[in-house]
């Protein structure tokens, strides 16, 4: 999934006529200061730009009420991290603040939609509890949850909107005003594949209109293709910088926090490695699924990462080889190691199993590379947690 | 005996002349499979591998009788020939193509409700009836012709537990990867349906991950519809929430779909679940 930022969001929801809060993105005290004056000096909020959940509890989201105030508030977020529950224990740079007029709220509802997997359609989530962890009320108080599949056929249908406007409890204008909001909700959810486009909250102002106050899109990798004006909104500050560089060579990796690197090939097969791993009585250090049109150029980079991580302290490949070559796999070893000192830096159990097994295994062999082979995997999974453990004593 | 698929099931390929179409075609003609032509817009009339190419489905189906097709398309336009595929009548579509748009697969599963037809994947290695036919990109010779089936949402996990029932001389019937995807067609439930009524399956390996609830809901019909033995392994026990790992449908989200939840629920319908993954060969064998 492609997340993007709260006021990258909001510009595509404007542009849908979903009303949303006047704002700007503001690079220092003196654009805090010409923002004052264009929202009306009154009263504004501060929010910092990250793509992770629950920044207001963390105080990303500051309410201000003096120039000065708003000012302090930005520089006090700006190029610090956050740390939100989405985030982990490091956080994430702030490196974009956007300002907004604060608004005058008479109700906050809670208003996504979602690609139901198990349905197979769009579906509408609507509550009266609005600004509440979704996840959190629909453990407690399910019943304040409303869920409303949308056909893709009928579209959002006329009757599902006044349905969701009922369970809210709406009347007269704000009602209609909320009917229409959905609905154009729909259309842009369809309209840039989204997997993901909720409004936590949306509220009603004391002057009764319907308003987007926050706003969050995940779109779809397999549509991206598809997504110019998303593709163009992706901040790369937000990646973990291994898994780009991983995807660029076309890897499927995740960092993950245990200290045995894995390099398997099929996400099925990654997985079940990891969970060798844990069975075994350590934790991988990654995820990382090298694909079936793998090539040497590849593999090499997989390995070059896994030996850059100061976390790795051993690795196993698992290779059940029905595309993928055991050959590919050992050159991109060979070569990763040239690129360094000539030895592996960690122990490395190997399993190669499948399509030139013999040749790859004979490869590694020549080069003298002191890898540990195994045969079935869970030899594989043993001997690395074994070999990592023994190598912590030494 | 075997489900779906045999040794006189008519299959055809669409995106035939392509590399990746060319080359497994190749790989299914040489294991046996009744390999009977392929479709590549443009090329019709010309002939690829020593079979006949056409332009479209339908006049493959005329002209050849064509009642499977495996489909190499791009992603962009992998859903269109899975709804070409389910217009010209073909009754078994295996669509092998990784990265569909979602919405284009929500399309493709309501179009298909108009149609007498099974599709199976998309994102996935396709089907084997050990010995007599093989649709998709499985490496054939790890199989036992045998009375195991076997049904997966992975690629090479399923290889992987294939190779064990090889290993301990427990053969298997028909083979399916159901794809990682997280909107596909058949599951579980239909799989296990056609394993309970097939006379020439003994027992079932199933294989399954975190992400979604076609487990929990297998888990359900297996309590209720299910006689034969099962065993059943959920990949991600240590994948972290929120992150989509590797498959686009492997992803914890909520808390939901972890594969304590999926573990449990099968343990509670009476299935022999096993964590540990290289002992699903084993345990098929103690079951039988």
């Amino acid at each position: 999934m492609l997340n993007i930022h709260e006021y990258q969001t909001k510009q595509l929801l404007a542009q849908a006529g979903i009303a949303v809060p006047r704002g700007m993105l503001v690079e220092d005290a003196a654009a805090v200061a010409s923002g004052w004056q264009a929202l009306g000096g009154e009263l504004v909020v501060i929010k910092a730009q990250i793509h992770a959940g629950g920044r207001g509890k963390a105080g990303g989201v500051r309410l201000c009420r003096s120039l000065a105030e708003a000012q302090a508030a930005a520089e006090a977020l700006r190029g610090q991290p956050l740390i939100t529950h989405q985030t982990g224990p490091r956080g994430r740079v702030v490196r974009t603040i956007y300002m907004e007029e604060g608004l005058s709220i008479a109700r906050e509802f809670y208003l996504s939609l979602l690609m139901d997997r198990d349905a197979g359609m769009p579906a509408f989530v609507v509550s009266a509890a609005g600004g509440m962890d979704i996840e959190q009320l629909a453990e407690t108080s399910p019943e304040k949850i409303l869920t409303m599949l949308v056909h893709p056929v009928a579209g959002a249908s006329a009757y599902s909107l006044r349905r969701m406007g009922f369970f809210l409890g709406l009347e007269g204008d704000a009602f209609k005003a909320f009917c229409r909001v959905a609905g154009q909700l729909y259309e842009v959810f369809m309209q840039y594949d989204a997997s993901l486009l909720e409004l936590n909250p949306l509220v009603l102002t004391t002057d009764g209109n319907i308003v987007a106050l926050d706003a969050k899109l995940s779109v779809d990798d397999n549509a991206l293709y598809r997504q110019p004006t998303i593709r163009a909104l992706r901040d790369i500050n937000e990646e973990d910088p291994r898994e780009r560089e991983a995807a660029e060579h076309g890897l499927n990796y995740i960092a993950l926090d245990g200290n045995i690197g894995c390099m398997v090939n099929g996400a099925g097969l990654a997985m079940a490695t990891m969970d060798m791993i844990h069975l075994k009585g350590a934790e991988p250090a990654n995820f990382l699924d090298v694909g079936g049109g793998v090539t040497a150029a590849a593999v090499r980079e997989a390995f070059r990462l896994l030996f850059a991580d100061t976390q790795v302290q051993g690795i196993l490949v698992n290779i059940f080889g029905g595309i993928v070559r055991c050959d590919i796999i050992a050159q991109g070893l060979l070569d990763a190691v040239a690129d360094g000192d000539g030895h592996l830096p960690v122990p490395v159990v190997m399993r190669l199993v499948g399509t030139h097994e013999e040749e790859g295994q004979r490869m590694v062999r020549e080069a003298g590379l002191k890898v540990i082979w195994a045969h079935d995997l869970d030899a594989a999974a043993s001997s690395i947690v074994e070999a990592v453990r023994a190598a912590e004593v030494a | 005996m075997s489900i779906l698929l045999d040794e006189h099931t008519r299959v055809i390929c669409q995106g035939f002349t392509g590399k990746q179409g060319s080359f497994h075609s190749r790989q299914m003609i040489e294991y046996g499979t009744c390999f009977v032509g392929g479709v590549t817009p443009g090329k019709g009339g010309s002939r690829h591998l020593d079979r006949p190419v056409f332009n479209t489905v339908a006049e493959a189906v005329a002209a050849e009788g064509a009642e499977a097709s495996v489909i190499y398309v791009p992603a962009p336009f992998a859903a269109d020939a899975i709804m070409e595929a389910a217009c010209a009548g073909i009754r078994l579509i295996v669509c092998i193509t990784e990265g569909i748009p979602v919405q284009d697969m929500m399309r493709v599963q309501q179009v298909l409700q108009s149609y007498a037809c099974q599709l199976i994947g998309p994102n996935c290695p396709g089907i084997i009836t050990p010995g007599k036919a093989k649709i998709g990109i499985m490496p054939g010779h790890i199989h036992l012709p045998g009375r195991i089936g076997v049904i997966s949402r992975s690629g090479t996990l399923t290889y992987e537990a294939v190779a064990q029932l090889t290993a301990n001389g427990l053969g298997q019937s028909t083979c399916i990867g159901m794809g990682g995807d997280p909107l596909h067609g058949m599951g579980f439930i239909e799989a296990l349906q056609a394993f309970e009524d097939d006379a020439a399956t003994d027992g079932v390996v199933m294989i399954g991950e975190i992400g979604g609830a076609d487990e929990e809901r297998a888990a359900d019909y297996i309590d209720q519809h299910i006689s034969k033995p099962i065993v059943a392994f959920i990949a991600g026990a240590t994948a972290p929430g929120g992150r989509r790992m590797g498959h686009a449908g492997a992803i914890i989200s909520g808390g939901k779909g972890t594969a304590a939840s999926k573990f449990e629920a099968l343990a509670d319908a009476g299935v022999c679940i096993e964590h540990n993954p290289a002992l699903l060969g084993q345990r098929m064998k103690e079951r039988i």
